[in-house]
């Protein structure tokens, strides 16, 4: 268990410094790594982590807990949340300590900009490879399509939309 | 800057992330700013504007980062720690309590498929998300490569992270260096 625990919050700290644009862009790269070269988790059990964590309050990146918590109990929540959050605080840190008295330099903007279509491909990759995690199902398909057709046309609230996921997939519809 | 508060001690930091952390359902980041710049008035608008900038170059989780940041600026890095613990550790008992549910009662046809249906929207939220980004970005030849570049590799082919973006993020800030040095010399776009 410990070598789990060691083994997780490795991984995780390097995604840490991975992290362009946000926890979620490294979602695929955590399938990979718990589902198919570990099995620690089933697919299953990585999409249901995913959505419990969605219909939760708190920031994006708590999905990572649950998938530390299926790895290996709270020791593995502890390890997970570290991993994933402690190298990027410190640089963050470091930048405030040190740079953040010049705010108008230019090479924030020269990062933000030539990363902007890496980052775009991540989540559109995390899109994938959760839509790909569940039974493919024409009504699952046809739910993902829909949320997407909404969020982009309406204002409707995310939550909404999970709530009427939960209500299609408990009435059997999925 | 008159109108700005005291700084907050890291008690107050603590409380205060902890109530934006079980505020926000589905993103944090809009009550953030209703916290930091409306209630308590540690920071004005441009002040959150670069900081949040600042927080989104570097890699990490976003809001993370941000708080991290704010907690040293006003309160050193105890500061930063009682942000941070507030922050994640108060929202994630409740993430918790929600598991445990799932765990006893996962043996049901009925809560499995509903957590079947919460994914597929949660994967439609997140495609979403980057299709809004896509339209909001100047479309160029560069962005579509290294953005279709990512997704290939990491979404369709499932390789592993690591390697692919020691090879994209050097691409991509060379790409867009050459062309923020090519416009400086007054040369035209060629796209």
């Amino acid at each position: 268990m410990m070598d789990r625990i060691a083994e997780l919050l490795g991984h995780f700290a390097t995604l840490s410094l991975l992290a362009i644009g946000g926890a979620s862009s490294t979602i695929p790269d955590m399938h990979r790594f718990l589902v198919e070269a570990n099995g620690w988790l089933t697919d299953a059990q990585f999409s249901a982590m995913y959505a419990i964590s969605q219909a939760a309050p708190g920031p994006n990146v708590l999905f990572v807990a649950l998938f530390g918590w299926q790895v290996a109990g709270f020791g593995g929540t502890l390890a997970a949340i570290v991993g994933m959050c402690g190298p990027s605080s410190l640089i963050a840190m470091g930048f405030e300590y040190y740079a953040g008295r010049s705010p108008h330099a230019r090479w924030p903007v020269l990062i933000r900009r030539g990363l902007a279509g890496l980052t775009i491909g991540l989540l559109l990759s995390t899109g994938w490879v959760l839509a790909a995690s569940i039974d493919h199902r024409w009504t699952g398909i046809a739910l993902t399509l829909a949320t997407i057709v909404l969020t982009l046309k309406t204002r409707v609230h995310p939550l909404l939309l999970i709530g009427v996921g939960a209500a299609a997939g408990a009435l059997g519809f999925v | 800057m008159p109108d700005h508060a005291p700084p907050p001690t890291p008690r107050t930091l603590f409380t205060e992330f902890a109530r934006m952390g079980l505020s926000g359902f589905g993103g944090v980041l809009p009550f953030v700013r209703r916290a930091v710049v409306e209630r308590n008035r540690w920071l004005d608008d441009r002040e959150f504007v670069e900081l949040l900038s600042l927080g989104q170059v570097l890699p990490g989780p976003n809001v993370i980062n941000l708080a991290v940041m704010m907690g040293l600026r006003f309160a050193g890095w105890r500061g930063a720690l009682a942000a941070f613990t507030g922050l994640v550790f108060v929202p994630m008992a409740i993430v918790l309590g929600l598991l445990l549910l799932y765990e006893h009662f996962q043996d049901i046809a009925a809560v499995r498929s509903m957590l079947r249906g919460m994914t597929a929207v949660a994967a439609g939220l997140v495609l979403a998300t980057g299709i809004k980004l896509a339209l909001g970005q100047s479309r160029t030849w560069r962005a579509l490569l290294v953005g279709a570049g990512a997704f290939v590799a990491i979404g369709l082919l499932r390789w592993p992270l690591l390697p692919v973006m020691a090879v994209l993020v050097p691409l991509a800030i060379w790409l867009e260096w050459n062309t923020m040095r090519g416009v400086k010399s007054g040369k035209l776009e060629a796209e």
